[in-house]
């Protein structure tokens, strides 16, 4: 594993590493789901791989947001940016995120009014500075960013801001869980909790997850020996047999969550019927909109959407790899097609995403070993 | 967009506002503390930011663990990116 020394706990991971490999039955293979794409970062960065045993095996899960937004949402988004009286917002994150006409980076080059903002505040800020135009919010995110756009679409209400719309897309993670447990090819046996979306919700949503699906979850942060104690927490309850909700990232996560972020999302976003995720199809309930309290704010309801809607190529399987049932490089796709240079499939649309996380740690790394000269 | 990176409160909002001054390794911005109003941060506290909202507070040993995570996901410049990028008027 990398960094080792570099953590004033070298030695706890060590002493963690050898737990992990005391709790894991030998005869037995494992595999856990990371929800979040943060933390399958993290993994790879890391190097996680190395110091586990090898028959515990992480799949990376659904939690990068710009992975799972589909295409056609984008077009939307930048369809609606073509009156020259808007000018479009969004994080530096979706900037190169491609639509079927291009990237909102792309569509810039050709003379779109494209800002990259750290903030959706910001983005408000930008309709005060410009009140001769429209200001439109491209919002994504899980429940880590959807109090922020909340909070900003209040603030909005308050200051009677009319120029600033938010086309949302934020999506709720549990339905995700949901759909991928629900999934007959389905082969978990434990869940590593995302951490900072936890910092909203909490820990109680995740019960179900315990007591209806037998499935443990540690909820974590995202040091290596965050992720490596959480390991030990799920391997500990299977071996006595139970299925709990546990929460490693104490430090940050309260069980109860953040009641303040919770209630402002309650006021202005209600849920969608169904929202569709890139490689996992529609899902119920798995996606926020915006309250007709505040329809003046929401970019849906003030503009003509065209609601595109662009389906992935037959042949990427991003929901086997979302699903555990293959690995990356197992896609026909990977590393041919479909790179983060030219990403075909929504895994490697990001750099959190598990396709274009393995391509830039793991095949990279074998792709130049194999090309090195022997000694 | 997931980052959440670490700061101290160097000024408390005013009367009735929720903008507050955290400085993130030396640089100085405005972050909104409206998702803590039910756990207000005072002078002095760490919070962990995300998007320009403080997300949670922390211990000071946290703050410094999280940078030096950032830092070893090689986040770290992209987080100072992000800091420095809050607010529109700096452009």
């Amino acid at each position: 594993m990398k960094f080792v020394d570099e953590f004033r706990d070298a030695g706890v991971i060590n002493k963690t590493a050898d737990e992990i490999r005391r709790l894991a039955d030998p005869a037995r293979h494992y595999r856990f789901m990371e929800v979040c794409g943060g933390h399958t970062h993290a993994i790879y960065r890391f190097g996680l791989k190395d110091i586990l045993p090898d028959n515990i095996e992480l799949i990376h899960g659904p939690g990068c947001p710009v992975c799972v937004l589909p295409m056609g949402r984008i077009d939307d988004g930048l369809a609606l940016a073509k009156d020259p009286a808007v000018i479009f917002t969004a994080f530096g994150d979706m900037m190169r995120v491609p639509g079927t006409q291009g990237s909102p980076l792309e569509h810039k080059a050709r003379g779109m009014d494209v800002r990259i903002v750290y903030s959706p505040s910001d983005a408000l800020k930008l309709a005060r500075l410009n009140p001769d135009r429209h200001v439109m919010f491209f919002a994504i995110g899980f429940e880590t960013t959807a109090p922020s756009t909340a909070l900003t679409l209040l603030r909005a209400k308050t200051e009677g801001i009319h120029n600033f719309s938010v086309f949302c897309n934020h999506v709720t993670i549990i339905p995700a869980i949901r759909a991928i447990l629900d999934s007959p090819d389905m082969r978990l046996d434990a869940f590593i909790g995302p951490g900072h979306v936890s910092t909203v919700i909490g820990c109680r949503p995740y019960e179900w997850i315990a007591k209806d699906e037998h499935k443990p979850i540690a909820v974590s942060g995202f040091e290596p020996l965050d992720i490596l104690q959480a390991i030990v927490m799920v391997l500990r309850q299977m071996k006595a047999g139970e299925a709990k909700v546990e929460n490693q990232y104490k430090r940050v996560v309260p069980w109860e969550g953040n009641r303040a972020a919770l209630r402002a999302m309650g006021e202005v976003f209600q849920l969608r019927p169904y929202f569709e995720w890139r490689g996992l199809g529609f899902i119920s309930q798995s996606a926020l909109r915006i309250r007709d309290s505040f329809a003046e704010w929401d970019s849906e309801q003030r503009f003509q959407v065209p609601g595109v809607r662009v389906t992935d190529p037959k042949a990427a399987q991003c929901g086997e790899v979302l699903k555990g049932v293959l690995k990356p490089a197992q896609c026909k796709l990977f590393g041919k097609e479909c790179t983060p240079e030219h990403p075909t499939g929504a895994l490697m649309v990001s750099s959190e995403g598990s396709c274009a996380a393995y391509y830039n740690y793991e095949h990279r790394k074998a792709t130049v070993a194999s090309l090195s000269w022997p000694a | 967009m997931c980052l959440a990176i670490p700061g101290k409160i160097i000024e408390v909002p005013v009367e009735g506002a929720t903008q507050a001054t955290v400085e993130v390794v030396g640089v100085r911005r405005k972050v909104d503390l409206g998702l803590l109003t039910e756990n207000m941060p005072v002078l002095g506290d760490w919070v962990l930011i995300h998007v320009g909202f403080a997300m949670s507070k922390i211990s000071e040993q946290d703050a410094l663990d999280q940078m030096n995570t950032l830092r070893m996901l090689g986040e770290a410049e992209q987080a100072m990116e992000e800091v420095r990028g809050y607010g529109v008027e700096q452009e």
